[in-house]
């Protein structure tokens, strides 16, 4: 009997690779034949235009504040006109030689906005932070005291005004749309209804009709011989606008809480205002955060809005510092692009963050 | 064992939950009427110290101004009302294209962040965040900067075959009317009538003997058929009205003024990208299983799509997708910072001419609340029929 001899079967090849970059563009841009061809002219039109793009905004740019620099033939985006006016696009009409005043505000409103945004400043006494930022905003914006010359509403304007439109009437929204939030989920018929009409006759208009009525209309619903400034009649009307939007998002989390959690409050004795304030609140609360902060985007957006009623924030300074000057006026765009850029890092960030805190969350749902 | 009789129920006693809520409404009735109250007392008072006029009896006097553009003839001579008509179409005209528009470039780009190619994933990611987070206000002044700035002259036109694009707008070939066309429409709809008969015989023919029978291809193909008919019946008219190169701007031809195009385009490409974050949503809510199951069925990509993945997904899409619809109408109000001739334009101006500012205010709340209105209730409808069919 003959010994066997051992025969090994030949070796598997290796593995597809399914790791690193190789791999994962054959998975992604070259899948099957029809991924292929999507790449390819994709990738195609891709490496016609942003070239162009880039050689417009960057290398055939003019960075001088020198218009007759930008007027050479061959020049791309004009990047001058945003050296030459950025202070007037920022700040508005304010004072020239105050300017510091705005920077000075909106970096302190900016600061809040971010520490607000984070887990440690998640406590009661963030109000009273918000009160005194807000107190120390408007001495540091309207002065008249500690040496500082007064400087009328009118004046405001550029980013600081973006920035307190939209995060003042948030502030003064949420007391409102959470009051109106109960309202439509209580039990009495009328103040149900009241706050029923009041929600869909806002959300059922346009926002610039409400600044239009703040502008035209709330003179007249004063008192004789009693005026509001221009800045706080629009502030309140969207104030009123965005409570509409943000009493629909807390409602949605209202909804969401189980009614076992109300039965369970009841049988334990506590009040219509204890179950609402232990119970109901704190779990809504953490539920629409994300959304609140959706409502806070596009209240940053509206507050462009505001232009139309001839206040001057980053949209109405941006006109203003080019409309009137025939030397940049021919490169608005360039600073357009400038104020689009600033709206997008702020919407951006924001709704960056609002992905996290919808994580966050989430987390317990998460197993 | 004697029981403790209950404590008599007091109908009008603080204790008594009923009662307090009885209370509670009356105190915020008065408090809303005596609100009101004294705002319309103010605006009465103001306006007779200010010797404002009040009343809707303007409407009929003459408008005195021009609009620039109208679905039908404008000239200033016509009263009031007349003027809000045409922003009211103009309204119209501009939200139900800008609908059609969103709908088609947001699916398409709601279902390109599902893409295989990691190349349409990343487009598609870049346009969303790009255009939600710019003010729609901006983007209208961009565009229409954009279409007066940057286009060339109307003497120098961009020419693509029979369509001119310039300064002037967008300038295309219409077809003549004839007699003919009248005979197209009929076919059309005289289609539309065949189909509907045709797709009842289908489904009934499907659930007698389980063959299932197209009902896509079939009935477009009836549609089709029954316009061509008719037009070739009505004697197959072929004249076109082309737009020419005239000695100061293009002449003849439709046109879409550069005011039209940049609210439509602002509108359109910035809806889009919220309404393709909502066509993500719906569609990432389908269950994983449930395309699995489709296919372990032996139905196609197609069939799994039509039959089992959208039907679900249309379900969570539509609530939002009509809010996406409405906030679309709402911001075309945003027109008026363009010139675009729309409702909030022309009361803008009414205001201005006439001092009546709440007369003009409350025409334009009532336009949109009224365009709110029956959008929610056809989207409403549409959602329950499209909603499951439970007991």
């Amino acid at each position: 009997m003959a010994a066997q001899t051992f025969q090994p079967i030949p070796p598997r090849p290796a593995p597809v690779n399914t790791e690193g970059p190789l791999a994962w563009i054959r998975a992604n841009l070259f899948g099957n034949w029809m991924t292929s061809v999507g790449t390819v002219v994709l990738g195609a039109l891709l490496l016609w235009i942003v070239p162009q793009l880039l050689s417009w905004a960057l290398f055939r740019a003019a960075w001088a504040p020198n218009a007759d620099a930008c007027r050479l033939d061959g020049v791309g985006a004009c990047w001058g006109v945003v050296a030459e006016k950025y202070r007037l696009i920022t700040f508005g009409r304010y004072p020239f030689e105050e300017q510091w005043r705005p920077l000075v505000a909106t970096v302190l409103m900016v600061g809040l906005l971010v520490a607000s945004c984070a887990r440690p400043f998640w406590k009661p006494w963030l109000a009273l932070v918000w009160v005194a930022v807000l107190g120390t905003f408007f001495t540091i914006m309207f002065g008249g005291v500690l040496g500082l010359s007064r400087v009328e509403t009118d004046r405001w304007g550029g980013l600081p005004l973006t920035i307190l439109l939209a995060s003042l009437s948030m502030a003064m929204a949420f007391p409102i749309a959470l009051v109106v939030a109960l309202g439509r989920r209580s039990n009495l018929p009328a103040i149900r209804s009241a706050c029923t009409v009041y929600v869909e006759l806002i959300r059922g208009v346009p926002l610039i009709s409400v600044l239009f009525m703040a502008s035209f209309m709330f003179p007249l619903f004063m008192p004789q011989g009693f005026s509001i400034d221009v800045l706080i009649r629009v502030l309140v009307g969207i104030t009123l606008f965005a409570a509409a939007y943000m009493a629909e998002v807390i409602r949605g989390g209202l909804q969401a809480i189980p009614k076992g959690q109300i039965e369970a409050a009841a049988t334990l004795g506590l009040s219509y205002w204890q179950t609402q304030r232990k119970i109901v609140l704190p779990q809504a609360l953490a539920i629409v955060v994300p959304g609140i902060m959706n409502g806070f985007i596009s209240t940053f957006k509206d507050t462009s809005l505001v232009t139309i009623v001839s206040l001057y924030e980053l949209t109405g300074a941006m006109g203003l510092a080019l409309n009137s000057d025939a030397d940049w006026r021919p490169f608005k765009i360039e600073g357009y692009l400038f104020i689009a850029s600033i709206y997008f890092i702020f919407c951006f960030s924001m709704s960056r963050y609002s992905h996290w805190v919808e994580k966050q969350v989430n987390r317990s749902k998460l197993r | 064992m004697t029981g403790r009789t209950p404590p008599k129920k007091k109908p009008f006693s603080w204790r008594s939950q009923a009662f307090r809520g009885l209370l509670y409404q009356i105190i915020a009735i008065v408090a809303i009427g005596l609100a009101i109250w004294f705002l319309a007392h103010n605006t009465a008072t103001n306006m007779r110290v200010r010797g404002i006029q009040s009343g809707f009896d303007f409407l009929s006097s003459a408008a005195g101004f021009d609009i620039g553009e109208s679905l039908y003839p404008f000239d200033s001579g016509e009263p009031y009302w007349r003027a809000f008509l045409v922003g009211l179409t103009n309204t119209l005209r501009v939200a139900v294209v800008g609908i059609i528009l969103t709908t088609m470039l947001g699916t398409l780009i709601g279902v390109g962040r599902f893409s295989r190619n990691a190349l349409v994933r990343g487009v598609c990611t870049t346009y969303i965040e790009l255009f939600r987070n710019i003010p729609i206000l901006l983007q209208l002044l961009m565009w229409y900067l954009l279409f007066t700035e940057l286009l060339p002259e109307s003497t120098a036109p961009i020419v693509a075959g029979p369509f001119f694009l310039s300064k002037g707008g967008l300038n295309f070939p219409i077809p003549v009317w004839a007699l003919g066309h009248w005979w197209a429409a009929a076919g059309l709809l005289g289609g539309v009538l065949a189909a509907w008969i045709y797709r009842g015989r289908a489904v009934r023919h499907f659930e007698r003997t389980g063959q299932p029978r197209s009902l896509f291809w079939v009935p477009v193909a009836i549609v089709l058929a029954c316009g061509f008919l008719g037009w070739l019946l009505g004697g197959a008219p072929t004249v076109l009205d082309s737009p020419r190169q005239g000695e100061f701007a293009i002449e003849h031809g439709g046109a879409l003024t550069p005011e039209f195009l940049s609210v439509l385009l602002g509108l359109t490409m910035y809806t889009a990208a919220f309404v393709a974050e909502v066509v993500r949503g719906g569609i990432q809510s389908v269950a994983r299983g449930q395309g699995e199951a489709a296919s372990a069925l032996g139905l196609s990509q197609g069939q799994t799509m039509r039959l089992v993945m959208l039907p679900q997904a249309l379900r969570v899409i539509i609530p939002p997708m009509t809010n996406q619809y409405l906030n679309l109408t709402k911001n075309s109000s945003l027109a008026v910072a363009i010139g675009y001739p729309d409702v909030v334009s022309i009361a803008n101006t009414a205001i201005n001419q006439t001092g009546r500012a709440v007369e003009c205010i409350s025409v334009i709340m009532l336009v949109y609340l009224s365009t709110s209105l029956a959008t929610s209730i056809l989207m409403n409808w549409y959602n329950a029929r499209a909603a499951i069919k439970e007991r």
